[in-house]
């Protein structure tokens, strides 16, 4: 039992933060609003140079071959960053998906393309009800008849824009005809990659939730009202402290699932579930503090708050809603002989690969 | 190393040891209340029984009667000793405040006249640190401990004294330069409860019971031996005290995941009854309570591997404390009409006496600094936000 990061996973973080905190400032986001395509081409090309797009790319096409528990931590360093390009969901859902496909020449070019940073893929699954970032990916992987993994690219595929209250979330309507189909049957690999997706959701919300605290204590330091920083009353002191609380108790259970996912656990998905409620709860209520100490400035655009709200919002309701995590976690626990008890929190690792 | 969330075979042995153990020697019926001679009485043999199977105080060395455990393995015996439901420890305040204090602190004759006693139950521990004009303002210690020869003379009031009504000893601070200020001056004293000169007298509690005490000094002559650390220097001994209590040894997930195991076999037998409101307020305290043990493991990986717990103690401390009133809260929703009976009452006691587990986590906010002074801390020395 040894319940920590590795160095290296932690100082990958650490560069990843590091890339981000020059390359993804709320400056950046503030002007990427008011592009066409709202998405940074060349920070794209260079989050592939970090490696980050050939995370789960097998390593002979070109990738890395690293798992969930490695990725964790990088989910959570984008969501903090409010990073606009749908990485986590490229890179950890799809890309998973695809590797978990028999190899085939085209499951092989877009997995090595994605990889290099010159193909982007977007997902269609019944798991989400709208589809990120068409306008930028070269293929679409959709689930096919009898639950086939399958791609489509070009005219097979037709959008229509959605707008998102998050003005950085790119939404399209999908329909598609045709494709190429990658796996047969394949209700398993969908299963595995909406906990994916709702995993790495549960990851970008803890982040985005630590950054609404981090964004709110300066602020409340700056700003004086009746002559002292508004940080200084404990009011305002005692909502960022709940937050923090919520935040500092999410983190693990996210660790925890990403353990789960990665160990192919039997728990794995009343886990995942309880990572998206602890994660999102979290972030909804370091929202709701974040908003009440900025005050009126919180309302606007006037500060950069807006848009990790507005994310932390839209991924709440991501890769399965709270009453569907709910429902999930409470099937597993009242359950009729529900392995629940103080010794049984991580029996199911106990055998697990 | 890479994260490994599976016990190793070490790790279950000493698991299989300590349910074996347990299944043995835990009581069949619960004892009697701690806040009664009686029931203090039984408590304190059962600790005698723990103490010769040397289950007493696992974390402590061996050749003080412990095991050497580690943090993960002593969340392993908790566990254990929790699902066996095993009786609460009328102990805790030596094993995990008085106890690991000594052994930083203490001198060799005083951790030789005190930690074996304390191992065995000989000596049951009881905290003086409040006082009527000092709750969470601690510093405000007003009670003299001024030296005389070879002696301490005391004089003045503590309060809030958990377990005082029984015990045979206290430890708090005391101001023994009585012209000092706030933190300066104070010194952390050993007082034997049969002194002459102590008067306790127990304060019933939400329940009637008599679980604290006041404590009343009148020339009250200690041994200056009995000084832990340095005189005046008391401040920074009760610090560590503090420490360990807000920290990760006070209250074990066990003891929460146990109560949530409870609340769910309390939720579906009477599932037909309650709203799907309840339901979710049961998945909830079992969520929570899974993420309070998440967070000690991690904590106590942590700190095998030579970290150290700072101001996220404050975290826990909140985050148990609450989590124990909402589990109680609702399995008081669900009993209902039956939830306002006392445990005297057969059926109360039937249903694992919710109403007392209420009670006493009523207080989990307040006791071990209010849940509003770790906000501040949090919001100061966690966040960094203005004093």
């Amino acid at each position: 039992m040894d319940f920590r990061f590795s160095q290296d996973q932690l100082d990958f973080q650490d560069s990843v933060k590091t890339f981000l905190a020059g390359e993804c400032t709320p400056e950046h986001l503030r002007k990427l609003v008011e592009t066409e395509t709202r998405r940074d081409a060349e920070r794209w090309q260079k989050l592939a140079e970090l490696g980050l797009t050939g995370f789960f790319v097998p390593e002979d096409l070109g990738g890395l071959g690293l798992s969930e528990v490695d990725f964790v931590l990088i989910a959570e360093a984008c969501g903090a960053a409010a990073l606009p390009e749908t990485l986590v969901e490229q890179a950890a859902v799809i890309v998973p998906l695809l590797a978990a496909c028999p190899a085939a020449k085209a499951r092989d070019d877009a997995l090595s393309s994605f990889a290099e940073g010159t193909l982007q893929l977007a997902i269609k699954t019944p798991g989400l009800h709208y589809v990120s970032d068409m306008h930028t990916a070269g293929a679409l992987v959709f689930a096919g008849d009898n639950s086939s993994v399958m791609l489509a690219q070009g005219a097979d595929v037709s959008a229509s824009a959605q707008t998102s209250i998050d003005p950085l979330r790119c939404l399209f309507d999908v329909s598609v005809k045709g494709g190429q189909k990658l796996a047969d049957d394949s209700a398993a690999l969908w299963a595995r990659a909406f906990e994916r997706g709702a995993l790495f959701s549960a990851a970008q919300l803890s982040g985005l939730a630590q950054n609404m605290i981090d964004m709110t204590v300066a602020y409340a330091g700056q700003r004086t009202q009746f002559g002292k920083p508004i940080g200084s009353f404990q009011a305002v002191k005692h909502h960022l402290a709940s937050a923090q609380v919520a935040v500092s108790f999410a983190q693990p259970v996210v660790y925890r699932a990403a353990y789960a996912v990665a160990h192919g656990a039997a728990d794995m998905s009343a886990a995942v579930s309880h990572a998206k409620i602890a994660a999102g709860d979290a972030a909804m209520t370091a929202s709701k503090a974040a908003i009440q100490c900025h005050g009126a400035m919180g309302y606007t655009f006037e500060v950069d708050l807006h848009l990790w709200m507005k994310r932390a919002w839209a991924l709440i309701g991501a890769w399965g809603d709270r009453d569907y995590h709910m429902k999930r976690v409470a099937d597993f626990t009242l359950g009729a002989n529900a392995p629940i008890g103080a010794d049984l929190t991580f029996s199911a690792f106990d055998n697990a690969g | 190393m890479t994260m490994d969330l599976a016990f190793t075979d070490q790790e279950r042995e000493l698991r299989a040891e300590v349910r074996a153990w347990m299944s043995a020697h835990v009581p069949q019926m619960p004892l009697a209340s701690m806040d009664t001679r009686e029931g203090f009485e039984q408590h304190r043999d059962w600790e005698r029984t723990l103490h010769s199977g040397r289950w007493s105080m696992v974390t402590w060395p061996e050749q003080l009667g412990g095991r050497g455990a580690n943090l993960i393995e002593w969340l392993i015996f908790e566990e254990e000793y929790y699902r066996a439901g095993a009786p609460t420890r009328v102990n805790q305040n030596g094993i995990f405040l008085l106890g690991p204090t000594l052994m930083e602190y203490g001198t060799e004759a005083q951790k030789e006249k005190f930690l074996p006693r304390m191992a065995a139950g000989d000596d049951i521990w009881a905290q003086a640190w409040s006082e009527p004009g000092a709750g969470s303002d601690m510093a405000a210690i007003r009670t003299k401990a001024i030296r005389d020869g070879d002696h301490y003379v005391i004089n003045g009031q503590k309060t809030w004294s958990t377990r005082a009504a029984f015990a045979d000893w206290c430890f708090g601070l005391f101001r023994t330069d009585p012209d000092s200020q706030r933190h300066k001056g104070l010194s952390f004293v050993l007082v034997p409860l049969s002194t002459p000169g102590i008067t306790v007298r127990p304060i019933p509690q939400l329940d009637g019971r008599t679980g604290f005490a006041e404590i009343f000094f009148d020339d009250v002559r200690v041994p200056a031996e009995n000084l832990l650390g340095e005189e005046g220097g008391g401040w920074g001994v009760a610090m560590s005290t503090a420490g360990f209590e807000r920290g990760l040894m006070l209250r074990s997930p066990a003891r929460f995941q146990e109560t949530a195991r409870r609340l769910v076999a309390l939720y579906n037998a009477n599932k037909d009854k309650v709203s799907a409101a309840t339901g979710e307020r049961v998945v909830q305290a079992w969520m929570d309570a899974e993420a309070y043990c998440l967070n000690t493991y991690m904590t106590a990986s942590r700190l095998i591997a030579g970290g150290s717990i700072g101001v996220e103690a404050s975290l826990n401390k909140i985050f148990w404390s609450e989590l124990d009133l909402a589990m109680h809260e609702t399995a008081m929703g669900i009993m209902g009409a039956e939830a306002e009976l006392m445990r005297e009452t057969q059926s109360a006691r039937a249903a694992g006496d919710w109403l007392g587990g209420f009670l006493f986590s009523l207080a989990g906010p307040i006791y071990a600094g209010t849940n509003e002074i770790q906000r501040n801390v949090i919001a100061e020395r966690m966040l960094g936000l203005p004093r």
